[in-house]
């Protein structure tokens, strides 16, 4: 088991070196997660001029940029890999193929993780949303939901590795497959800023996505040596 | 199977000729009146959708254990049929509820999964369509998902209300109701196997094609 999680280790300390060297995924992502909100902010702030965001709309505003700029950021990790052909290397490497899932895993979950300590604050800034009331359940829905988003993204940014037109299918992909993800999200985070929050359905939320990452996790961990075999 | 094809293809025709009979014999449902006739039509290729949805998964995961090609097309075949029987009730299905509910769409549970589905299995057919080589294991593994997804987006829906009528009901109909829609659930279920055996005859043929020009360039 130590040599499994010992390459886990490898790979991720790779990614995530490259990335503090060149802070490339980091800085794109993060613009583009703020140009969403900007668009957003154009539909969805009432009139009022409190310039809060209508209803439930703040948690969909920060979990779609979560999302689109997570999108994103999966096609440029696998880019980055496909350019020195790389990819192929890593699954060439001794280790289990698994092991190399794993470690791209960490590293996309990361990066992911650091996009959102800018974006949260920020949603809640503009659009005056209370997502800072109940820190621990929020970080627990984020957190679980980056896991269940980034497990499906990473399997399916790393099979269309060596498929034509793959910037746009891995969109068309994997939107639908996590869709439960931003449904658990999205309410969950609803919930948090309503102005009497509903913890419990919150909590119930938390349970479905930590239930979706147990199972896909699964799924990814069992399918990836196969769908990676050429 | 090859040779059930032409029969198969009569018997679901005939079927489909007859089930309207059936279908206008059959007696006014009390609060919806003649809206109803539709349920004989729109059920049937709704559960045929998911039963097929599944189907595919199912032998997606086997196709990735054991790498054969008549895995790959029977999942293909069940694929496109799930997409087919797909648009199907998602027609006959907000006809139904304009008049029933009064809107043509709602977000309830078993709309939703039903139409997140559909989308899975489009976006396999686009893979496959435009993945180029290769795509095939990676559309089995789209498929294994997106089976694997469905609860997933029924479960979370449905902590919201649901105003589709539960399938419970389906097995409780009165035998004036159930005969023509059984009726019509054979002819769809034939008509799919017979759409079945062709698909897959004809992936198979293609597969021979291509192997009988490579051997013909050496």
């Amino acid at each position: 088991m130590s040599a499994f999680w010992r390459v886990v280790w490898i790979v991720a300390k790779k990614d995530l070196a490259i990335e503090a060297r060149s802070r490339e995924l980091l800085n794109t992502t993060v613009f583009f997660a703020l140009s969403c909100v900007i668009v957003f902010s154009v539909s969805f702030v009432g009139e009022g001029g409190d310039g809060r965001a209508l209803g439930d709309a703040a948690a969909g505003i920060l979990w779609i940029a979560i999302a689109f700029s997570g999108t994103l950021a999966l096609g440029r990790t696998f880019e980055r890999e496909r350019y020195g052909d790389t990819l192929r290397a890593l699954l060439l490497a001794p280790g289990a193929r698994p092991a190399v899932y794993v470690g791209k895993l960490v590293g996309v979950v990361g990066l992911l993780l650091a996009t959102e300590i800018i974006i949260v604050p920020l949603v809640a800034l503009l659009f005056q949303a209370r997502l800072f009331d109940h820190t621990l359940l929020l970080a627990a829905l984020l957190g679980f939901g980056t896991v269940g988003f980034a497990c499906v993204g990473t399997l399916f940014a790393a099979m269309l590795g060596r498929a034509r037109s793959r910037d746009v299918l891995l969109p068309i992909l994997l939107y639908p497959v996590t869709i439960p993800v931003m449904i658990a999200g999205v309410r969950g985070t609803a919930a948090l800023i309503q102005p009497t929050p509903q913890l419990d359905m919150a909590r119930l939320w938390i349970m479905l996505l930590l239930s979706f990452d147990v199972v896909f996790l699964t799924l990814s961990l069992w399918t990836f040596e196969s769908v990676m075999t050429e | 199977m090859r040779k059930a094809f032409v029969p198969l293809l009569a018997v679901a025709g005939f079927i489909f000729m007859t089930a309207p009979i059936l279908v206008t014999r059959a007696p006014y449902e009390s609060t919806m009146g003649l809206v109803q006739k539709i349920f004989y039509f729109h059920m049937p290729p709704a559960m045929l959708m998911l039963l097929s949805a599944i189907f595919c998964g199912i032998i997606s995961a086997i196709e990735l254990i054991r790498k054969r090609p008549v895995y790959d097309w029977i999942a293909y075949a069940a694929a496109e049929l799930t997409v087919l029987y797909g648009a199907l009730a998602m027609v006959t299905g907000p006809l139904w509820a304009r008049k029933a509910w009064g809107v043509w769409w709602v977000w309830d549970p078993r709309l939703t999964m039903s139409l997140l589905l559909w989308m899975v299995f489009v976006s396999y057919l686009l893979l496959r369509r435009y993945g180029g080589p290769g795509s095939e294991t990676l559309a089995a593994g789209l498929a294994v998902f997106g089976m694997a997804t469905s609860p997933f987006v029924y479960l979370s829906v449905n902590i919201w209300r649901t105003i589709h009528p539960l399938t419970t009901v389906v097995p409780t109909l009165p035998v004036d109701f159930a005969l023509p829609l059984w009726y019509a659930f054979t002819g769809f279920l034939l008509l799919y196997i017979a759409l079945m055996t062709l698909r897959v005859r004809i992936e198979e043929q293609r597969a021979l094609v291509d192997q009988l020009y490579l051997e013909s360039e050496e």
